[in-house]
């Protein structure tokens, strides 16, 4: 490549190849939350549409809450990633509806949740278990269902805090939403 | 109807998140637990990324040239239209869960018909907003409970608490001429309906722990909606505002 290549025209943009796309999906598969770094932004469920349009690569990522502060993190990891595996200006869109749910949590990641010591999200985020119905959370440590609820709130909005009485550990458990 | 016409819902929705949200962050070093501190802050962190939602909407229509920053951080007291009941210092813990208590009531009402907004948009901060205000009103409702319930120094403590809030309240029952027009036109929450739900659920929790509901609240002086403030949104916008007012360069 001779200098200056880059710089001219439209920065990057290309025909896209045949196996691109499943390309940018393994490197959105390394791409982790920051505040949970084992789950990666795909099995987390946060993008939901990745596509071409003009010559780069279109990508549609919804926030978990409306506060969350990882939101602008969480996009430019994703395009520095993507620039760095040869996908260069990404066009992220971040879009509101449908709302994120935990139901789109991989089986994965919820794996992955719970061997990191993060209680994955228990049943599927239907009205009742927004709406009262205590949710049966087993510790992550040791499987136990004998938990009790410390807080609704833990270290970050997405977390309640929770604690463990065989093991005595506390925890924090991903809530359904 | 015209798209500007939903300026003033959008402001109304916005400001009383984030007044509501920058009233929490005080309790940012001390709150009585390390669990309630992340509560307070969750809560309001919650508040904070709605009230940006319903900004740079706002922000859009308003299309001058200010972005939901600007209407966040440049705007007088008058300007502002969020509920009187958010500006209202916190007080003690009893006064700070009641008054969580009310705009969450009042919220998860308002949210609840939102998500069938006739306008997309709304709708979908809505759909966003309604799950984490769920979990709100969960948390404020057993905290007027704990506390109306509890010790004979708590329970005095609410029962201080919500007289000293209720006058506000009757802007939670009412709403302007806009928006009746708004909640017609299938944009807006009916006002009326969102004051009736609001009672039924201050209603059942006070009497789940026999605190007594006081007459309804008549029509004050001051409207939020019309920028009529109390005195305390002035001295909280002046420590919202201070930065970025003094230091118009600063970014992150």
């Amino acid at each position: 490549m001779q200098p200056g290549e880059l710089i001219a025209g439209d920065r990057g943009a290309r025909a896209p190849q045949s196996d691109d796309l499943a390309r940018a999906w393994a490197v959105l598969g390394e791409v982790m939350d920051p505040e949970v770094p084992v789950v990666s932004v795909v099995d987390l469920g946060i993008v939901r549409d990745l596509g071409w349009r003009a010559g780069h690569l279109h990508l549609v990522v919804t926030p978990t809450y409306s506060g969350c502060p990882a939101t602008e993190v969480i996009e430019g990891d994703i395009r520095q990633a993507l620039e760095q595996a040869g996908f260069p200006a990404p066009d992220l869109e971040r879009r509101l509806t449908p709302a994120w749910s935990t139901d789109w949590i991989s089986a994965l990641g919820r794996e992955r949740l719970r061997a990191y010591g993060i209680a994955p999200p228990s049943g599927s985020a239907s009205k009742r278990s927004l709406l009262g119905e205590a949710p049966q959370v087993c510790c992550p440590q040791c499987g136990s269902h004998h938990t009790d609820l410390l807080s609704q709130f833990g270290s970050t909005a997405c977390k309640a805090l929770y604690r463990c009485r065989e093991c005595l550990e506390p925890f924090d458990y991903f809530k359904c939403i | 109807m015209h798209k500007h016409d939903l300026i003033p819902y959008l402001l109304l929705l916005g400001d009383s998140a984030l007044i509501q949200g920058q009233r929490l962050c005080e309790w940012c070093g001390h709150a009585p637990a390390l669990e309630e501190e992340l509560a307070l802050m969750n809560v309001g962190l919650d508040l904070v990324g709605q009230a940006r939602n319903w900004l740079e909407y706002a922000a859009e229509l308003l299309d001058d040239g200010r972005d939901a920053d600007a209407l966040a951080f440049r705007r007088d007291e008058r300007a502002y239209r969020n509920l009187l009941l958010v500006e209202q210092p916190n007080g003690d813990f009893a006064v700070t869960m009641a008054k969580q208590f009310f705009y969450d009531a009042w919220h998860h009402a308002v949210l609840q018909r939102l998500v069938d907004s006739s306008d997309a948009r709304i709708a979908g901060i809505a759909a966003k907003a309604l799950k984490e205000v769920t979990y709100h009103l969960r948390r404020s409702a057993e905290w007027v409970q704990r506390l109306g319930g509890g010790t004979d120094e708590s329970r005095r403590r609410m029962l201080e608490a919500i007289p000293a809030l209720w006058r506000f309240t009757v802007e939670l029952a009412a709403g302007s001429d806009n928006e009746v027009q708004l909640a017609e036109a299938g944009v807006a929450a009916d006002p009326v309906q969102v004051g009736a739900d609001w009672l039924k659920q201050v209603s059942t929790i006070f009497a789940s722990v026999e605190l007594p509901l006081p007459k309804a609240a008549s029509h004050f002086y001051l409207s939020g909606r019309q920028g009529l403030h109390t005195e305390h949104l002035g001295l909280l916008l002046a420590e919202m505002q201070f930065l970025p007012r003094a230091y118009p360069d600063a970014t992150w």
